[in-house]
């Protein structure tokens, strides 16, 4: 039986901050391995879904990776100026995950 | 029995918050070797280095050097700080020998060697750089440098490895002040000053950088404790509610970084791809399996600020729900009438507008859905004060007189909290995010000591 749920619903930690002055990075850290496993398996997240959420190109995601040790799903983009140039709203980076909160995970209920 | 070495870091970042005392306290009572933070970041923007000026309030600063160096001087143990004053600039490193002075003075403490370096960078050595041929290399996708953008730049800091760290320590000095350093580098050049192997460490540096964050449940501030021996490093939570456990160490490993399994320092790259993870005890995590590979070319990453001009300020509301659904046409009004006033250029004025897409701008999902009302931040930044002062009052004000064929209320389209524009920092830029090849590790970071404490003057 499969059943979709929200991302939030699913994951420990999703937190976004600078790697840099030129980069943001996005971790997605789940508390259990089976629930990382399904997250991977359900493929909700992928630098595909990541580029059409942000409304970015493929070009602009540096990094993609599955990081078993800490049972984590972490990317990286570049941002559209330095942090902290006029008009930079965020210069610490720390609040633009927000829209992985609702994304839809089907899982094995 | 395995020879070990302890160190601890009461604070990730030292002065931008206070670190906690009570498990500073009991990490002193424990016994370690080393006492060592870093006190630098670039996350706090381009704007402490363009202006030369610190991200954080200097009682914090002196609080925090305060705690460590009493207890560093009780015990008898090396205290190391790096990048000093959040940037590491010269004035801020010698801000901090002034602080570490006054303390001496202060508590009558007996005396001991102080040493200290420097990290800025003057722009006429990279410009030889880039004009004898060796390209300043561009890091995360920006192009090398090139003579504009140098000259676009106000003040460069080079990112110091261990060498000048381990250059003091051999000195025999007993507090360092480092400009600006990577945040594993300090710790890590405390474990090779006592022979510990390169890869134990820098990861021993890589996980105690951010102190209290590689530990569970969340809470900044807190002490944590390193130990590394020639096989492993073991770090340990100092608060009593805090462990560090597989997943919190593990998980640290992602904090701030682009990718979880290389940390790149000057002279090498430590790979935590083969890292192993074990629960020793309650509190405690050790790590194996981490690599060093040295680097084939002696590269040192730049940081550089420029200054783009004064800025001002100004906040307008909309809550008729005509005008927030037209806001773009209405700062496009405010714009033209800057246009007409100033020119097309020689000025930058930036809209933020909250509640639609403040904070992500264009990658916001919801952008076409704003809410029911909207706050406007307009930023202006212009050569003078003068001239930045009207430009973002008039790009603020006429948001009021925004011409809008339908709209009801045309006694004013905006609300204003007041009715004025208020001074901010500078406008600066990131220009430099960069390496630059050198021959000699310390060419960049002069270092100095000298005896301080009970009214001893000696120089080195």
């Amino acid at each position: 039986m499969m059943t979709t749920k929200k991302l939030s619903e699913l994951a420990k930690t999703i937190r976004s901050k600078n790697a840099g002055t030129d980069k943001i990075t996005f971790d997605v850290i789940f508390r259990e391995r089976d629930v990382y496993a399904m997250v991977k398996r359900s493929g909700a997240l992928t630098r595909a879904s990541v580029s059409a959420l942000f409304n970015i190109g493929d070009n602009r995601i540096t990094d993609f990776v599955e990081y078993d040790p800490a049972y984590a799903i972490k990317f990286t983009i570049l941002r559209p100026r330095p942090s902290g140039s006029p008009g930079d709203p965020d210069i610490f980076g720390a609040q633009q995950y927000a829209p992985l909160l609702d994304v839809d995970v089907t899982v094995d209920a | 029995m395995t020879k070990s070495l302890k160190v601890i870091c009461p604070n990730g970042h030292l002065g931008f918050a206070p670190l906690k005392t009570e498990s500073f306290r009991i990490a002193v009572e424990a016994g370690t070797d080393y006492i060592a933070a870093d006190s630098g970041s670039d996350d706090i923007g381009p704007v402490p280095l363009g202006s030369d000026t610190c991200a954080s309030p200097r009682a914090w600063q002196e609080h925090d050097l305060e705690v460590m160096l009493l207890a560093a001087r009780k015990t008898g143990k090396p205290m190391i700080i790096g990048s000093a004053g959040d940037t590491g600039t010269n004035s801020r490193v010698d801000m901090y020998v002034e602080i570490i002075r006054d303390l001496a003075r202060k508590h009558d403490l007996a005396p001991f060697r102080l040493g200290w370096f420097y990290s800025e960078v003057d722009k006429e050595a990279v410009r030889a750089s880039i004009r004898g041929g060796s390209p300043v290399r561009g890091l995360d996708g920006r192009p090398d440098l090139d003579e504009a953008e140098l000259d676009a730049t106000d003040r460069i800091v080079a990112m110091a490895g261990v060498h000048p760290f381990r250059a003091l320590l051999e000195e025999g000095c007993d507090v360092i002040i480092g400009g600006r350093s990577s945040d594993s580098a300090i710790f890590a050049a405390a474990a090779l000053h006592e022979g510990f192997p390169d890869a134990q460490a820098y990861y021993l540096g890589k996980v105690l950088e951010c102190a209290s964050f590689c530990a569970e449940p969340y809470g900044a501030k807190e002490t944590v404790m390193g130990e590394i021996t020639p096989e492993w490093v073991e770090v340990t939570a100092m608060h009593p509610e805090q462990r560090c456990t597989v997943a919190s160490v593990a998980g640290h490993a992602m904090y701030e970084r682009s990718n979880p399994f290389h940390e790149y320092v000057a002279g090498g790259l430590l790979d935590m791809t083969n890292c192993h993870y074990e629960q020793v005890s309650e509190k405690t995590t050790r790590v194996t399996g981490m690599k060093f590979v040295p680097a084939e070319e002696f590269r040192v990453k730049l940081e550089g600020s420029g200054r783009l001009g004064a800025r001002f300020v100004g906040m307008a509301g909309i809550r008729d729900p005509y005008t927030i659904a037209n806001v773009d046409a209405v700062i496009e009004w405010a714009r033209t009438q800057v246009r007409e006033r100033f020119g097309d250029d020689g000025w930058e004025l930036h809209y933020n507008v909250f509640g639609r897409n403040g904070i992500m701008g264009e990658m916001e999902p919801l952008k076409d859905k704003p809410a029911h009302e909207l706050l406007i931040v307009v930023q202006g930044v212009a050569p003078t004060r003068e001239m930045a002062e009207e430009l973002t009052i008039t790009g603020t004000r006429q948001l009021f007189y925004a011409r809008l064929p339908e709209v009801k209320g045309t006694a004013g389209g905006v609300s204003f909290v007041f009715d004025e524009v208020m001074e901010a920092s500078p406008g600066c830029r990131w220009t430099l995010n960069h390496t630059m090849a050198v021959n000699d590790p310390l060419a960049l970071f002069p270092t100095h000591s000298e005896i301080v404490g009970s009214d001893v003057l000696e120089t080195a």
